[in-house]
């Protein structure tokens, strides 16, 4: 086997790495923040006694959770267009899909919280004169929060995994621009040793950020 | 041949980190006596139990069981550790009940003993199977034998757990304060069990809070305290005239069995 | 949507989107099958093995769970060319998947096992077991059904990566659905198709998962 070992001919592409990563990483929270949003809604409803929104709820939740993400993302990329929505570009359009894919995700986190909220605390609200409204944005968000706050971490970091699904519609994140360089250049091992080290250096960079602010606001119950 | 002791323990040593929790051992334990360990928590009985079937690790001395010197052996080099199938064997030839009965959830109580018997003692599966009928009978649970050790109560884990252990016919039986996690009102059915295993013969190390029945089953009670034996006994020498202040004030917590 | 233009092309395709679809099965059950077998193993060596393997081990784990399981298949595909090895698409895309299941199944069974309590373990010593019997009769016993239910997810991630294998040229089932849509510009049509197809196999194997946790449930681990 014979194998010239170049790292200088990576490291002269390896702004298309670093872009494609600050891109994936931009993506990510993007999903993570829309994601959130939708995750809450839905796990109040998936919660509610109102069958009109129960119903929808889990229909949507089962079915993103059991369809394959890049089927998803070829789903909306290509069948938008179809239905006259064509102002998306690849970038919008896979951010979309995932903010989707992981607000799905995130309503059983939520729905987990929602019921680990200790009984008490929405009590002393009601004691207090609280109404519903107050209740939620006062008790019953802060503390939410607070609990899945772990859960968060870990789907923020797995988020930034699902991004590399973007090379396949062309978005330039770091997968796409690393088997750009390995094609390019053909310097297999030192493209996919380097972008593996930045996928995991980065994770571990988000987990050690989240993690200090954990310590400040998580509740362990 | 009848004189030497089953089990004999000389200058025992164990420390956890640099806390000394076996303080010097001795102690010499005859064919069919039952040996009873009393003391408070933190003395070291269960740690010493654990030793002579190697669930714990000991650091100096050594423990003689019918010859077979237990866990060590001596090297030009210095003290060595048995290989693991050597004191896998000599795990085979003790049994131990331990307080939390221990049980495998997986299995039947049936299945619970005749585990060791098929897979240890190399019995066929038939054999096996009469063995422990009759164990379990002789504990009072033959009518219990294909049930899972989450539909039986603590008593009858206990003495599914006795059986286990005694199906093997080990040399020595060890008991780990096995009535302790039990409900008041189960606590009788187990110790009759072992009452009547020690009237059969069986040589017993027992360690036990329960004082009534100390007094009534054991041949000899030994007190240990910060993991030296302090006193030892007869249960009559013992309880009537106590010697040293501390088995006097350890007793004294008793008050309501000795009046 | 006209159904009767969809059925028609399905039933065009047919013998396509069939191989495609027994290609998907196929990719998943060698991979979940050998994962699992490994994983096991590695799940074993990771809780009761010399410092050195636990290293080695912990350091395959934790590379293989950090990075995107679209990474892990390019290295494999590109580098086994490396090696010498004539790897087919399949073969690469297959091992890529085996591995990752292997990781994730190998860090669930180490939890298992190292979930059970001590007192098991002594009391499988002192019936006499050795430390393969123990963990044979003992403790894998009561591991193995706490892993089940993390098995399943695990199960069903590893059917829904096998549509990455597309992004390498395996006609599984996503690639072959799309060869019908480039011939028949049915978009929508097919991908919802699809859509439902996925989520009964990914349901299946829930249910699956389920029966024997059912059985099993009123046993207490």
């Amino acid at each position: 086997m014979h194998y010239n070992f170049n790292w200088p001919v990576v490291w002269r592409n390896f702004d298309r790495l670093w872009d494609g990563l600050l891109l994936g990483l931009a993506i990510a929270v993007v999903a993570l923040a829309i994601g959130c949003l939708i995750g809450i809604l839905l796990a109040m409803c998936r919660e509610s006694r109102l069958r009109v929104l129960r119903i929808p709820a889990t229909i949507f939740v089962e079915v993103m959770r059991n369809t394959p993400l890049l089927l998803l993302v070829f789903f909306f990329y290509f069948g938008l267009p179809e239905l006259g929505f064509t102002a998306f570009n690849n970038v919008e359009t896979f951010a979309a899909t995932l903010a989707l894919y992981a607000g799905a995700y995130l309503t059983e986190i939520f729905r987990g919280g929602l019921a680990a909220i200790p009984v008490a605390y929405v009590e002393a609200g009601k004691a207090i004169g609280l109404t519903a409204p107050q209740r939620l944005r006062y008790v019953i968000l802060p503390v939410l929060f607070r609990i899945v706050l772990p859960s968060l971490s870990s789907a923020l970091i797995s988020l930034f995994k699902d991004t590399a699904l973007a090379a396949a519609i062309g978005v330039q994140e770091l997968t796409f621009g690393a088997r750009w360089v390995n094609l390019n250049t053909y310097q297999i091992l030192e493209t996919w040793t380097v972008t593996a080290a930045m996928y995991l250096v980065a994770s571990y960079i988000i987990a050690f950020g989240l993690r200090q602010v954990e310590r400040r606001y998580a509740m362990v119950r | 041949m009848a004189d030497t002791p089953l089990l004999s323990a000389r200058n025992v040593h164990k420390r956890f980190g640099a806390v000394e929790v076996l303080n010097g051992i001795d102690l010499d334990i005859t064919r069919g006596q039952v040996v009873a360990l009393i003391g408070a928590s933190g003395s070291g009985k269960t740690t010493f139990l654990r030793c002579v079937n190697m669930l714990e690790e000991y650091h100096d001395g050594e423990i003689v069981l019918d010859g077979e010197r237990i866990g060590y052996t001596t090297t030009p080099a210095g003290r060595r550790r048995l290989p693991e199938r050597a004191i896998v064997a000599q795990r085979g030839r003790i049994g131990i009940v331990f307080q939390g009965y221990n049980l495998f959830p997986h299995l039947t109580a049936e299945q619970n003993v005749t585990l060791g018997l098929v897979k240890v003692q190399g019995k066929s599966k038939a054999e096996a199977r009469d063995i422990a009928a009759r164990w379990l009978e002789r504990v009072g649970l033959a009518d219990r034998r294909g049930h899972y050790p989450y539909q039986l109560s603590g008593g009858q884990q206990q003495r599914v757990a006795i059986a286990r252990a005694v199906a093997a016919e080990p040399k020595l039986m060890l008991f780990d304060e096995v009535t302790s996690a039990l409900d008041p009102e189960l606590v009788s059915e187990v110790l009759d069990v072992m009452r009547s295993l020690a009237e059969s013969g069986m040589t017993m190390l027992v360690v036990s809070h329960e004082m009534l029945f100390v007094n009534a089953v054991a041949t000899h009670v030994v007190f240990m305290e910060q993991g030296r034996i302090a006193e030892q006994g007869t249960p009559d020498a013992l309880f009537r005239n106590p010697e040293s202040e501390r088995l006097r004030n350890f007793l004294g917590r008793f008050h309501q069995v000795f009046r | 949507m006209d159904i009767s233009a969809i059925m028609h092309e399905i039933y065009t395709a047919r013998w396509t989107l069939w191989g495609g679809l027994l290609t998907t099965l196929e990719i998943s059950a060698i991979a979940i099958s050998a994962g699992t077998l490994a994983g096991v193993m590695i799940g074993i060596g990771l809780a009761y093995g010399p410092l050195v393997l636990r290293v080695l081990l912990r350091g395959y784990v934790d590379l293989v769970r950090g990075i995107p399981s679209l990474v892990l298949i390019f290295f494999c595909f590109y580098g086994t060319a490396l090696l010498g090895l004539n790897l087919s698409a399949f073969a690469a895309g297959v091992f890529a998947l085996g591995l990752f299941c292997a990781a994730h199944i190998g860090e669930l069974t180490r939890g298992a096992v190292q979930s059970i309590p001590q007192a098991q373990t002594d009391a499988a010593k002192s019936i006499g077991l050795g430390f393969w019997r123990r963990l044979v009769y003992a403790i894998l016993p009561q591991a193995l059904r706490r892993v089940l239910p993390g098995w399943v997810n695990i199960a069903a991630e590893i059917v829904k990566g096998s549509t990455l294998l597309s992004l390498i040229g395996v006609v599984e089932l996503l690639l072959a659905t799309q060869q019908a849509i480039a011939r028949t510009f049915l978009i929508l049509e097919f991908y919802l198709a699809l859509i439902v197809v996925f989520f009964i196999i990914n349901f299946a194997i829930s249910r699956a998962g389920a029966l024997p946790e059912r059985r099993m449930a009123y046993v207490r681990f």
